[in-house]
């Protein structure tokens, strides 16, 4: 199995969400977090004085597939949340060792 | 009841019946003493709700101004000052400000002291104070929510640092004394009135007195811990809800005129009625120059417009047209509360370059915009001079920043106006009052 960490903007979120479903993907986590990368942030003025905005809000999804699951994944995030400007995100893919579903007990691919 | 409002209606029936070139001096003679004895009163009870509500706009603004972590401390504050204003305007301040000719220093300090009394209960014509005006309740109400007011202006400008008790303590003397005294040089007829001193509603009497008493406090005081980095930098602090500021911001705009309108004083004849729509429609017309203004400027100026600004440029426009709300045209008017807009955003960063920490802007819109406006009044007005005008404000600047210094040294001296380095850094909210505006937002 593997772990998919992606991050991407906001509003691509919804998008991101139905073309997965699409692919047969069962469940993701989603949170709302803040960070800086090639962006690496902009200047604001409030008030008169100028400030960094050196974090830039985005999303990250995690979610656990099989792994010839995988590529297929990585690839629909990639092509649905891709804008071709600075900012669209970065996707991580980690081995995972087990899941466990709490309810039933259940592990391994059964899990997911 | 019955009774008054019986005569209005016989007024009202004499005054279709007169016709032609002797209407106006019909209608004096027509409208009887009890009607405008009813209305003048009716005037101060309506314009003093509309200046009490202006006590919320400005709690709503320094709510949205200040960062969460302080927000009920503001609340705090801004109910506490009110009350304590409330209560020492009628033992001490009412009589201070209006001696009625009665002076202990002729025309500086007023002779009668003690505590403001109303009529009796259920008076009749030959009971009331004076019958030929309004009465003493209704202009007690009136008066007290204009000096609640100044006290509200200081609040703001000492947000995020400042302890609670010293400073219910300098709002007391503030509306006990301070303010009451310099009002009746003015509005008490004393000598700054007997000089020509024109100001109608209070750019100087009100507004900048409130500012004032907030820049000696915010000298004394010192900005807040990281406003201004080593390097001169100034370190924006935002105000945790633009919502509340806009929702406060449009309080106090539509409590003005209550202000400016209800300082017509009268409201029994036709010339005052057509005087008070007037200064209403002026009232408005300031205000949204100076929104306009400060909506453009900050557009040239950073780039993108900064709402903060255009609600203080609007606050700026109405403190400028407060000194003369009557005599402008509305174009004037707009114009006058247009620069006030140009005064706002220009001040608030040259202040910051002083390290000068207005937390609200109160400073550029209650004192810088009010000096403007009333040496703005003889543009309008024939009847006022530039050189008694920059006199008064000089007069007047000069008292409450001394009184006001003097209170401010001893309060820091005695017992320290300033809250620890630790508790500033957690927030008063939770320091000095544990209690949080926000309580089950997550803190990210």
């Amino acid at each position: 199995m593997k772990l998919i960490i992606a991050t991407i903007k906001p509003y691509k979120l919804d998008e991101v969400r139905e073309a997965l479903t699409e692919k047969g993907v069962r469940g993701m986590m989603v949170s709302e977090i803040k960070g800086f990368g090639a962006q690496s942030g902009h200047t604001e003025i409030y008030r008169g004085a100028e400030y960094t905005v050196n974090f830039v809000p985005k999303i990250r999804i995690e979610l656990v597939v099989e792994v010839a699951q995988a590529d297929e994944v990585v690839k629909t995030i990639t092509d649905t949340a891709r804008t071709g400007k600075i900012g669209d995100g970065k996707i991580f893919v980690l081995d995972v060792e087990q899941t466990i579903r709490v309810r039933t007990g259940e592990t391994g691919a059964d899990a997911i | 009841m019955k009774k008054f409002s019986t005569r209005i209606s016989i007024a009202a029936l004499g005054l279709l019946g007169t016709t032609g070139g002797a209407f106006a001096q019909d209608v004096a003679v027509a409208v009887p003493t009890d009607s405008v004895f009813i209305l003048n009163s009716l005037l101060f009870l309506i314009g003093g709700f509309l200046v009490f509500w202006m006590a919320a706009g400005f709690a709503m603004l320094e709510a949205g101004l200040v960062r969460s972590k302080n927000v009920t401390m503001q609340l705090t504050k801004n109910m506490a000052l009110f009350s304590l204003a409330a209560v020492f305007y009628y033992l001490i301040g009412y009589n201070l400000m209006y001696p009625l000719g009665t002076w202990s220093v002729d025309g500086i300090l007023s002779g009668v002291f003690g505590s403001a009394v109303l009529e009796a209960v259920g008076v009749g014509a030959d009971g009331v104070d004076d019958y030929g005006y309004a009465s003493t309740g209704s202009d007690f109400f009136f008066q007290m929510m204009f000096c609640a007011a100044t006290a509200s202006i200081v609040s703001g400008t000492l947000a995020e640092r400042i302890k609670l008790w010293p400073f219910l303590i300098f709002t007391i003397v503030l509306t006990a004394v301070i303010y009451p005294i310099q009002a009746s040089w003015k509005w008490g007829g004393g000598f700054l009135d007997a000089m020509g001193f024109l100001d109608f509603a209070g750019s100087t009497v009100v507004h900048s007195v409130g500012g004032w008493a907030a820049l000696m406090g915010a000298l004394i005081l010192g900005p807040r811990i990281g406003k201004y980095a080593k390097d001169g930098r100034v370190i924006p602090m935002q105000g945790s809800n633009l919502p509340l500021a806009t929702l406060g911001t449009f309080i106090l705009w539509m409590g003005w005129f209550g202000f400016n309108g209800g300082s017509q004083l009268a409201m029994g004849s036709i010339g005052d009625v057509a005087d008070i729509s007037r200064i209403f429609a002026n009232t408005n017309a300031a205000a949204a120059g100076g929104a306009i203004v400060a909506l453009i400027l900050t557009q040239m100026l950073y780039r993108k417009p900064d709402l903060t600004m255009i609600l203080n440029g609007a606050l700026a426009g109405l403190v400028s047209i407060t000194a003369e709300p009557l005599t402008p045209s509305l174009g004037a008017a707009t114009l006058i509360g247009g620069i006030g807009g140009v005064i706002v955003v220009l001040a608030v960063p040259m202040l910051d370059r002083m390290k000068i920490d207005d937390v609200v802007g109160a400073i550029p819109v209650h004192l810088l915009a009010g000096i403007w406006g009333t040496l703005a009044v003889p543009l309008t007005n024939g009847d006022a001079s530039f050189s008694v005008q920059i006199i008064s404000v000089v007069i007047v600047g000069l008292f409450v920043c001394v009184t006001s210094g003097i209170l401010w040294a001893v309060l820091k001296a005695v017992m320290g106006i300033r809250v620890s380095e630790e508790d500033e850094i957690n927030g008063l909210d939770t320091s000095e009052l544990g209690m949080e505006a926000y309580p089950e937002f997550s803190r990210r």
